[in-house]
């Protein structure tokens, strides 16, 4: 069974086509980076994928769970609002602008959707999230409010919080890209280390150096469509589209 | 002498009862009131949407003392339904109701001044609707209300003196009584200073709830 599996995907926004029939198959442990230049479709790619953009065509099914297909006509079909919700708690995300609730504390961020959601008990949820602190190093930054913090550690704790909710797949959309660059690092490193405890994770990112290192499979996308995919060395080392070359070329 | 200051002292302080009765009973009222229009003005629902818009542009669109009289004077004379109510009612009904199509206005602002990230981080983590704003969006609106908010809730004090048209025994009217009277002006001076008190109350109480919020940001 595929961990995630996206069928000829289409989305427009005001006619105009972003989405142009995009297919993937995700495999469990599998780590992903998707790249392209801007406008290519590939952050809308990422968040057609837990349900915050809605698809005009095609099918996403997440370990085995339909989300959504193609009726009679064509048109796509959700399944009941409820089930979408069970189906996308699979999968966490990680946002370019963190989205962390201002009004609470990094604590309160992280036990927020376990105790409401999932109606953990707060002592249990505040004992996840101590671990979860530990792992990103931000222990001593529990009590502190999102905005004391540097974007960095912003970052680490979304990762914390999209974590508390023990997803199977994890989904980063250009989670450096806000940064200032010698605050990456701390963030990859996070990244990094889940990569290596076989988190399923497709990262957005034009952090060439991390997707060269760390994914299993890269694939490029321009123009709402995937280009070419591949392990990283072929995509680096010997692209076969002149697209790929033409854009590596330029950022690297 | 003493005994003169309390003849004007006692029947303002009755005055000021009647009117802080009815600034409690608006404010405790039309904040709910005000944020379930917003809630609906803001709904999927056209139809509602549409009321709502329909009732706020009535309310604000109109003159409270035009309500006030309404409700009071006219409602008894509208076929089936007409009824008479006392003064206190008529004017708490009247106050409510215009307050809570404000107070909607400025909730509705507040909400959507609320950036669409954190939603879509509440919906990432599995969030509903109703979730998002319970524990992500009003919380964080409040803070932002509390400035024109405390302007309403300075205007209603000084509203509550319309009732005065409808001969509710509140603080004005019992001041004027008192200048009719005895033919001096002091009582205006004396029911000045309670309006004054009571704003200045409600002026510490607002900053002390923005400095409590000040904690984050």
């Amino acid at each position: 069974m595929k961990m995630l599996k996206a069928t000829n995907i289409y989305k427009q926004f005001n006619r105009l086509e972003v989405l142009k029939g995009i297919s993937l198959e995700v495999n469990k442990g599998e780590v992903i980076a998707i790249i392209g230049p801007s406008g290519s479709g590939k952050s809308t790619f990422l968040r057609c994928l837990n349900h915050l953009e809605i698809i005009d065509k095609g099918v996403i099914e997440i370990e085995g769970e339909t989300m959504v297909s193609d009726d009679d006509d064509g048109q796509s079909q959700y399944v009941p609002e409820k089930e979408v919700r069970r189906i996308c708690k699979k999968m966490g995300m990680v946002f370019q602008n963190f989205n962390l609730f201002p009004h609470q504390t990094v604590l309160e961020n992280i036990i927020e959707a376990p105790v409401i959601v999932n109606k953990t008990n707060k002592e249990e949820a505040a004992a996840i999230a101590d671990e979860l602190l530990h792992k990103v190093g931000l222990t001593e930054k529990k009590a502190s409010y999102p905005s004391q913090l540097s974007g960095g550690q912003k970052q680490r704790v979304a990762i914390a919080r999209a974590l508390a909710m023990k997803p199977d797949i994890m989904l980063f959309d250009e989670p450096t890209s806000a940064l200032d660059p010698e605050l990456t690092g701390e963030v990859l490193k996070v990244m990094r280390q889940l990569a290596e405890e076989h988190m399923t994770m497709l990262v957005v990112t034009h952090e060439m150096g991390f997707a060269r290192e760390v994914a299993h499979r890269v694939i490029f996308m321009d123009d709402g469509e995937i280009v070419e995919e591949g392990p990283p060395q072929k995509i680096f080392g010997s692209p076969s589209h002149e697209r790929t070359k033409a854009f590596l070329n330029q950022i690297l | 002498m003493m005994e003169y200051m309390s003849r004007i002292i006692v029947p303002i302080l009755n005055g000021t009862g009647v009117t802080l009765q009815l600034f409690f009973i608006t404010i405790l009222l039309s904040i709910p009131l005000g944020l379930i229009l917003a809630l609906a003005k803001i709904s999927k629902f056209k139809f509602l949407r549409d009321m709502t818009g329909i009732y706020i542009w009535l309310l604000r669109g109109t003159p409270l003392l035009l309500q006030l009289f309404f409700v009071y004077f006219g409602l008894p004379f509208i076929p089936v339904i007409g009824i008479r109510l006392g003064r206190f009612t008529a004017a708490a009904i009247a106050f409510i109701l215009n307050y809570a199509a404000y107070f909607a206005e400025i909730f509705r602002a507040g909400i959507q001044s609320i950036d669409r990230g954190q939603y879509e981080g509440a919906k990432a983590l599995g969030m509903t609707y109703w979730q998002t704003m319970r524990r992500i969006v009003l919380p964080q609106m409040v803070k932002r209300v509390l400035p024109p908010v405390s302007n309403e809730t300075i205007t209603l004090v000084k509203d509550t003196a319309l009732v005065y048209a409808i001969g509710l025994g509140e603080l004005l009217r019992a001041a004027k009584q008192i200048v009719n009277r005895d033919a001096i002006t002091s009582p205006f001076i004396v029911a000045a200073v309670f309006y004054l008190a009571m704003t200045f109350v409600i002026t510490q109480i607002f900053k002390k709830l923005e400095q409590i919020y000040a904690v984050y940001e």
